[in-house]
C-alpha cells in the first residue's frame, strides 16, 4: 500500500510527497516515472520519480498543483494512502560513462532533473546544474542540488534571484566560455527543452530531453503518449520518456498536450467549487 | 426423446434506439422457459461436432441436455468441468465460427444457440449460487505466478487453483480482467460479470496483486527466487498499431485501445469520473474487427455520429456477426471498401476530416488466401469527422520481454511456445493468449491458458497426475 510518509510544499505551486513503495524503490532509476491514481474515480497520471531510497523503501514524487489530480493529491496527508502507484515505468536515463554533464531543469522539471544530477555526481562526473524559475518565490531544491553537483546556476525570468534570464542563455554562456561537456540533459516545459536543444545543436552536443505527453496506462497499451522523434512514431512510456532533443517534434508534442486543456480547466473549477462548498459546510457545522 | 423443431429462439435485446444512448447490456439473456425451449432443439448427436468446434471442448450436448431437463446447476457443473469462465465466453465467443458452425441443425436450418445457452447457465448459477467454488484438489504447496489477468491468465489461474496450486495473479492495471475490463465495453460484457469471476478465483485461493508490472518491478528470475515453481505469461497484445498516414499525430486521433480504455476502464463517460473524453460530433473508426465495433458503439453511446471505415467488404470483416448486426441497428454507418489516406488538420492541430479512397478486391486471393484490397484510381473523397479512432490491431506488450530478454520471441515480438505445452524457450516459463498469437479472441486465449495449466501441472508432477 503506497502510504504517504512525508508531504510538504516546496514553493507556492509545487509539493513533494514521499511514498512507501518498497518494490518500486528497489528498482527505480533516474528518469523513470510512476502512474498515479488518487481515488476510485480518479484518472491515471504520470509523475516522475524524483528520488528513491531502497533502504527506507520509499520514492519521492513532486507535483505542480495545477491539474485536478494533483490538486486532489494535495488534499492527502502523511498516513493517508495514495490509491494506486504503478512503476517504475519508462526507460532509465542512459548515464553510463558520462564524465562532464550539464543538467538543466525548468520549473517543476528541476525536481525531475534532480535524480540525474545526483546519480552522475555520485558516479564521479563533473556536473553543472542550471535550474530556472519564473521568480524567486518559486525556487526550490536549491540545497539538495548544491550538495549534488559541481556548480549550481540558478536563473529567474525576472532576475529576482540568481541570474536574470533563461536556462538556455546560461547554457550558451557556459559553452561560449569554452566548457566542454559530453551530455546535456534538459527537463522542463516543452518550450524550454526546445530552446536548450536549439542551443546545443550548433555544438553538436548530445542532448537528452524527458518528454511529458499525456498518458492513460503508461505501460505501452494506449498509444496516447505517441511522439514523433526523427520522423518516427515513438511511445514515450515504453520507448522513452528520454529522447534525443535534436530530433523531437516539439510543435506536435505541445499540440497533443493541449487536447484536454478546456476540460481540465472546467474540472479544476468544479473541484474548487466543491472544496469551497465543503469548507462552507464545515464552517456552518462549527458555527452551530 | 422428441426434439423440438421450433426455430432458433431469438435473444431478447434492448431496443436499438434506446440502447444507443446507454451502456447497459444489449442482450438481456434467455428466460428459463426460453432456455429450455432452445435446449430442446439440440439433437444430442452421438458424435458431437460442436465440441470439436469449441477451443476449450465444452461438453455441449451434455450441458444442453441438463438445461432441457431444467437442471441448470447440473448444466453449470458440466460446463465448468472444462471452462471456468462461461459467463464471459457465453457473451464474447464468435460461436458462429466455432461450436455453432459445426452444429448439425445448422446444415438445413439454424444452429442451436449454444452460446446463449452457455450464458444462460452461467448467469443462472451466478444468480442462484449460495456458496463459492472450492478447489477440487487439496493444496499441493506448489506456487505458480500468472502474469496478466486477461482471459488467458484467468483461465490458467482458475484451473491451477482448482488443482490445488497456490496461484498469484499479477496485473499491471488497478483492476483485474485485462481486455475484459479495458477493452470490451459494459454493454457487451458487464464488469459485474468479470467481477464475479474474479471473486470465484479469490474463493479458490488465488492471490491477486494489482499495479504490478512484471518486467519492471520483478524479473522472472526474481519471481523464481521468491519461490514460484512456474510462471505463466498472459500479457496480451497491447501496443496499438497506426496506419502511418499523414495527420495521425493530430489531436482527435486515438488508438482504439486509448478510446476504449478511457471509456471502459476509466469510466470517462460516467459523471464524477476524472478521465476526460472528447465530446465528438462525428467519428470515423478505421478497422473491421471486434475492437472496431466496440469503439464505434462506445462513440455512438457518447452521442456521436459514427462511421466505420473498412478497406474490405462486409463478408471479410473479422468482427463477430452479432456485433456488426448490433452496430448497424444502432445507426452506425458502414463504409466498406474504403481506406483513409490522410487525417486532415483544421489549422489548429485538430482533426477536421479524413481523406479516403475507394478500394476493390483482387480477383485472385493473396498468399494468405484473402482477396487483396486495391485502390480504385481517382476515387478520393473527404469524410467530415472531428475524431478518428484507429482499430488496426496491436502487437505484444514490450515491457514483459524485459522480465527476461533471453526468452525467444518471433519477428513480431510474440513469445515462441511449444504448441502443445505452451512452454517458452525457458523451462518452467509458459505463455499463451495474444502475447503468443498476436491479437486474437478471448476464447483462444482461455484455451491457451488452460493448455498451459495442464502442462504446468504435468511438469510439476501435480496433484491430478498423482490422484488419477
Amino acid at each position: 500500500m503506497p502510504i504517504i510518509v512525508t508531504k510538504r510544499a516546496l514553493n507556492p505551486v509545487v509539493s513533494l510527497m514521499e511514498l512507501e513503495c518498497p518494490a518500486i524503490a528497489k528498482k527505480a532509476l533516474p528518469g523513470q516515472f510512476v502512474m498515479v491514481r488518487v481515488d476510485e474515480k480518479g484518472e491515471r497520471i504520470p509523475l516522475t520519480i524524483s528520488d528513491y531510497d531502497s533502504v527506507r523503501g520509499t520514492i519521492t514524487i513532486m507535483y505542480q498543483r495545477i491539474g485536478l489530480t494533483t490538486q486532489k493529491m494535495d488534499l492527502l496527508n502523511p498516513g493517508d494512502i495514495l490509491l494506486d502507484v504503478v512503476g517504475p515505468l519508462g526507460n532509465p536515463t542512459e548515464l553510463e560513462g558520462v564524465k562532464r554533464a550539464v543538467v538543466i531543469g525548468g520549473g517543476v522539471g528541476s525536481a525531475i532533473a534532480y535524480p540525474q544530477a545526483k546519480y552522475l555526481y555520485a558516479a564521479g562526473a563533473h556536473v553543472d546544474v542550471i535550474i530556472g524559475f519564473r521568480s524567486k518565490e518559486l525556487v526550490f531544491m536549491e540545497e539538495s542540488f548544491r550538495r549534488n553537483c559541481t556548480n549550481l546556476y540558478i536563473t529567474t525570468d525576472d532576475g529576482s534571484y540568481g541570474e536574470q534570464g533563461f536556462v538556455n542563455q546560461k547554457l550558451e554562456q557556459l559553452l561560449a566560455e569554452g566548457n566542454q561537456y559530453d551530455l546535456v540533459l534538459a527537463i522542463g516545459p516543452v518550450p524550454m527543452m526546445r530552446a536548450v536543444s536549439n542551443s546545443t545543436r550548433p555544438h553538436n552536443l548530445k542532448t537528452i530531453v524527458s518528454l511529458n505527453p499525456i498518458m492513460v496506462d503508461g505501460t505501452g497499451m494506449c498509444g496516447c503518449c505517441r511522439c514523433t522523434v526523427n520522423g518516427e512514431t515513438k511511445f514515450a512510456c515504453v520507448d522513452g520518456p528520454d529522447f534525443d532533443g535534436h530530433q523531437v517534434d516539439y510543435e506536435e508534442l505541445m499540440n497533443r498536450l493541449s487536447v484536454y486543456r478546456p476540460q481540465e480547466a472546467e474540472a479544476v473549477e468544479k473541484h474548487n467549487c466543491n472544496l469551497q462548498r465543503q469548507a462552507d459546510e464545515m464552517k456552518k457545522g462549527e458555527d452551530r | 426423446m422428441a426434439f423440438s423443431n421450433a426455430p432458433r429462439t431469438p435473444m431478447p435485446e434492448q431496443d436499438p434506439v434506446i440502447r444507443a444512448c446507454n451502456f447497459k447490456e444489449v442482450a438481456l439473456g434467455y428466460t428459463e422457459e426460453q432456455a429450455k425451449g432452445e435446449a430442446a432443439r439440440c439433437l444430442q448427436c452421438k458424435n458431437p461436432l460442436c465440441v470439436q468446434g469449441c477451443p476449450v471442448n465444452v461438453r455441449i450436448p451434455e450441458f444442453i441436455a441438463k438445461v432441457a431437463e431444467g437442471d441448470f446447476e447440473g448444466a453449470y457443473q458440466v460446463i465448468t468441468s472444462t471452462n471456468g469462465l462461461p459467463a464471459i465466453s457465453g457473451r464474447v465467443c464468435p460461436q458462429e465460427r466455432q461450436c455453432e458452425a459445426k452444429c448439425v441443425r445448422g446444415i438445413k436450418g439454424e444452429a442451436v444457440a449454444i452460446g446463449r445457452l452457455e450464458r444462460f447457465v452461467a448467469d443462472w448459477h451466478l444468480a442462484h449460487q449460495t456458496s463459492h467454488a472450492v478447489p477440487m484438489y487439496p493444496n499441493n504447496y506448489r506456487h505458480v505466478a500468472v502474469v496478466g489477468s486477461g482471459p488467458a491468465g484467468l483461465a490458467c489461474a482458475y484451473d491451477l487453483a482448482n488443482w490445488g496450486y497456490s496461484v498469484t495473479l499479477f496485473e499491471a492495471f488497478h483492476t483485474v480482467g485485462g481486455v475484459l475490463v479495458y477493452g470490451i465495453p459494459e454493454f457487451r460484457l458487464p464488469k459485474s460479470i468479470v467481477g464475479k469471476t474474479v471473486e470465484e478465483l479469490r474463493a479458490l485461493g488465488v492471490q491477486i496483486q494489482t499495479n504490478m508490472v512484471v518486467g519492471r518491478v520483478f524479473t522472472l528470475e526474481e519471481l523464481f527466487e521468491q519461490g514460484y515453481d512456474a510462471i505463466f505469461l498472459g500479457t496480451g497484445a497491447g501496443l496499438p498499431k497506426f496506419m502511418g498516414i499523414p495527420g495521425e499525430e493530430l489531436a482527435g486521433v486515438f488508438s482504439a485501445n486509448e478510446y476504449l480504455t478511457r471509456v471502459n476502464l476509466m469510466h470517462a463517460w460516467e459523471d464524477g469520473y476524472d478521465t476526460p473524453i472528447p465530446a465528438s460530433r462525428s467519428v470515423a473508426v478505421v478497422g473491421g474487427g471486434n475492437v472496431a465495433m466496440d469503439a464505434a458503439r462506445c462513440a455512438r453511446r457518447l452521442g456521436a455520429e459514427v462511421h466505420v471505415v473498412y478497406r474490405r467488404d462486409q463478408a471479410e470483416m473479422p468482427a463477430r456477426a452479432e456485433e456488426i448486426h448490433h452496430a448497424m441497428e444502432e445507426g452506425i454507418q458502414f463504409h466498406f471498401l474504403t481506406n483513409p489516406t490522410a487525417v486532415l488538420n483544421d489549422g489548429n492541430g485538430r482533426v477536421k476530416g479524413i481523406s479516403c479512397v475507394q478500394m476493390a478486391l483482387s480477383e485472385t486471393p493473396d498468399e494468405k488466401g484473402r482477396r487483396a484490397p486495391m485502390v480504385v484510381p481517382g476515387s478520393d473523397f473527404v469524410m467530415d469527422v472531428d475524431t478518428v479512432i484507429m482499430a488496426l490491431g496491436t502487437s505484444p506488450n514490450p515491457l514483459i520481454r524485459m522480465a527476461d530478454p533471453t526468452i525467444t520471441v518471433n519477428n513480431r515480438g510474440c513469445f515462441v511456445v511449444d504448441e502443445e505445452t505452451m512452454q517458452t524457450s525457458r523451462e518452467f516459463v509458459y505463455a499463451g493468449g495474444d502475447a503468443v498469437t498476436g491479437a486474437a479472441t478471448v476464447i483462444l486465449a482461455m484455451g491457451a491458458g488452460k493448455r498451459a495449466a495442464k502442462a504446468i501441472d504435468e511438469k510439476l508432477g501435480g496433484n491430478r497426475c498423482q490422484l488419477h
